[in-house]
């Protein structure tokens, strides 16, 4: 059995991981746009980034200072374990003071902050069954400003593809300078209203640079890609030619009536970190490979 | 566009004279408001009570930090990024009106009555790099106090000290001139083209 203590230390290194240092596409993705880039003003912007990721790995401190709710993906593969979600949140609340994260998690109502970003299904979890012989656990630490611009429509068949399009466009619009761009774009079409909601955060784990295995979905990511980056937005909404870093899309089958979508905007700073625990007790961080 | 590196508190005559993408840095005591901060000194405002910050001719900084408490009311400032702007838009007309803040620190710009109010008082609205949370902390030499820490570290006041914080760029001048209303505009002239790209007309 993967003892509690083992996923709580796990989930205190992933934390840290996650917060101060961004994987190896993110910053790539940043590199190119920075030489993208012509005029001063989002030459600036990109340059304070890039320099900000560089002391945030270098003092092992948050690159942001919105550290997030901490949202996980557990995948149970066949192997034991004890009080899983006590585990994570026990990591959590031990990572907000030693990282240290930010104290996020209220209360939706009175807004009372109990310090350790723990609460009512706070940190969440989501778990998915396999059949590997390991654990996997993601953690998306994912910040309000970009999280706050979230969209999402329940459209009808007959607006099909190109109410898609339109919903996609007139979200980034809306959302403007305000998640801190250049941005990832999430899109979760189909299924029901929280199943879109879902996907559409589940795509933004995909590494930047991969596209859906089914080629159709694969080229209308593509084509929104290409033709939203032309907005004009740009670096910190400061105008420039770098708006969107990626566009990832999850699809859902959905009742023949309806066309749910849905869009979760990522800032910059696309942070993720990904731990894999076997039955041995080795623990490998596939997105981190040098470590924090 | 000017680089420039001011000293605070700031008057009028400094942030008239700033420009539209001009570079800021700032040297000397600033505090940090989000929502719950400014909707109490409005309060206190209101009721006739002081604040315990001078906020007349101050820089205001849209960011709830991430503090290491060092204990004996000592704070070190871990990462300071900005918040987004906008959810003060309905606070901040009358925040600046009140108080004659002199320069707001934030990211994603305000709103109309809000760029009308600094042209109004003198008081111009700095963008600084959202996100970039080590290089704004960098700038700050020391934690000199908090104030309404009962609201949590985010939400409470945090008084800083800047060493060069910066680069912060003006992006609302204090003559009415917005930089993310020129890029709303542009936005707009751009979003015909992209229509037609995705066949969507």
């Amino acid at each position: 059995m993967i003892p509690d203590s083992l996923i709580e230390d796990v989930v205190v290194q992933m934390l840290r991981n996650a917060v101060t240092k961004l994987p190896h596409d993110v910053e790539d993705a940043l590199v190119r746009a920075h030489a993208t880039e012509t005029d001063e003003v989002p030459r600036t912007q990109l340059k304070t980034i890039l320099d900000n990721i560089a002391m945030a790995e270098d003092a092992v401190t948050p690159i942001c200072q919105d550290t997030g709710v901490q949202i996980f993906f557990v995948k149970q593969g066949a192997v034991e374990t004890g009080d899983l979600v006590e585990a994570i949140g026990r990591g959590v609340a031990r990572a907000t003071g030693e990282v240290p994260l930010r104290p996020n998690t209220v209360h939706p109502i009175t807004r009372a902050n109990h310090k350790d970003n723990r609460g009512v299904r706070m940190p969440y979890i989501n778990i998915e069954p396999t059949a590997e012989p390991y654990l996997e656990m993601t953690v998306m630490p994912k910040g309000a400003g970009s999280e706050n611009m979230s969209q999402m429509a329940m459209l009808t068949p007959s607006q099909g593809i190109k109410g898609i399009k339109q919903f996609a466009l007139d979200t980034l619009v809306r959302a403007g300078g305000k998640p801190c761009p250049p941005i990832i774009i999430g899109m979760g079409i189909g299924g029901s209203a929280d199943i879109s909601i879902h996907i559409a955060k589940e795509a933004l784990l995909r590494p930047l640079g991969e596209h859906h295995p089914d080629p159709d979905i694969a080229a209308l990511e593509k084509e929104l890609y290409e033709a939203l980056n032309e907005i004009g937005i740009g670096p910190m909404g400061l105008g420039g030619r770098t708006t969107l870093l990626g566009l990832a899309i999850e699809y859902a089958h959905c009742h023949t009536a309806s066309l749910p979508v849905a869009i979760n905007i990522q800032c910059w700073a696309a942070r993720r970190c990904t731990a894999r625990i076997h039955p041995d007790g080795r623990v490998e961080y596939p997105t981190h490979p040098g470590g924090a | 566009m000017a680089e420039h590196h001011l000293t605070l508190p700031l008057d009028e005559a400094t942030v008239r004279g700033l420009g539209l993408g001009d570079t800021v840095y700032f040297n000397g005591t600033f505090v940090t408001a989000r929502d719950e901060a400014h909707i109490h000194a409005l309060e206190k405002a209101e009721k006739g009570e002081p604040l315990p910050f001078d906020l007349d001719g101050a820089a205001v900084f849209h960011c709830g930090p991430i503090m290491r408490d060092l204990g004996d009311g000592r704070w070190e400032i871990v990462a300071a990024g900005p918040t987004t702007s906008s959810r003060m838009n309905n606070l901040e007309p009358k925040f600046l009106r009140t108080f004659n803040v002199r320069a707001i620190i934030g990211k994603g710009g305000m709103s109309r009555p809000t760029v009308d109010a600094m042209q109004e008082m003198g008081a111009v609205y700095l963008a600084i790099t959202g996100g970039a949370a080590v290089v704004a902390a960098r700038g700050v030499s020391e934690v000199k106090g908090v104030h309404w820490l009962e609201m949590g570290m985010p939400e409470a006041m945090w008084v800083l000290e800047g060493d060069d914080f910066g680069p912060m760029t003006v992006a609302i001048d204090a003559h009415g001139n917005s930089l993310f209303e020129a890029i709303d505009a542009e936005v707009e002239r751009n979003v015909p083209s992209i229509r037609q790209r995705l066949g969507l007309d």
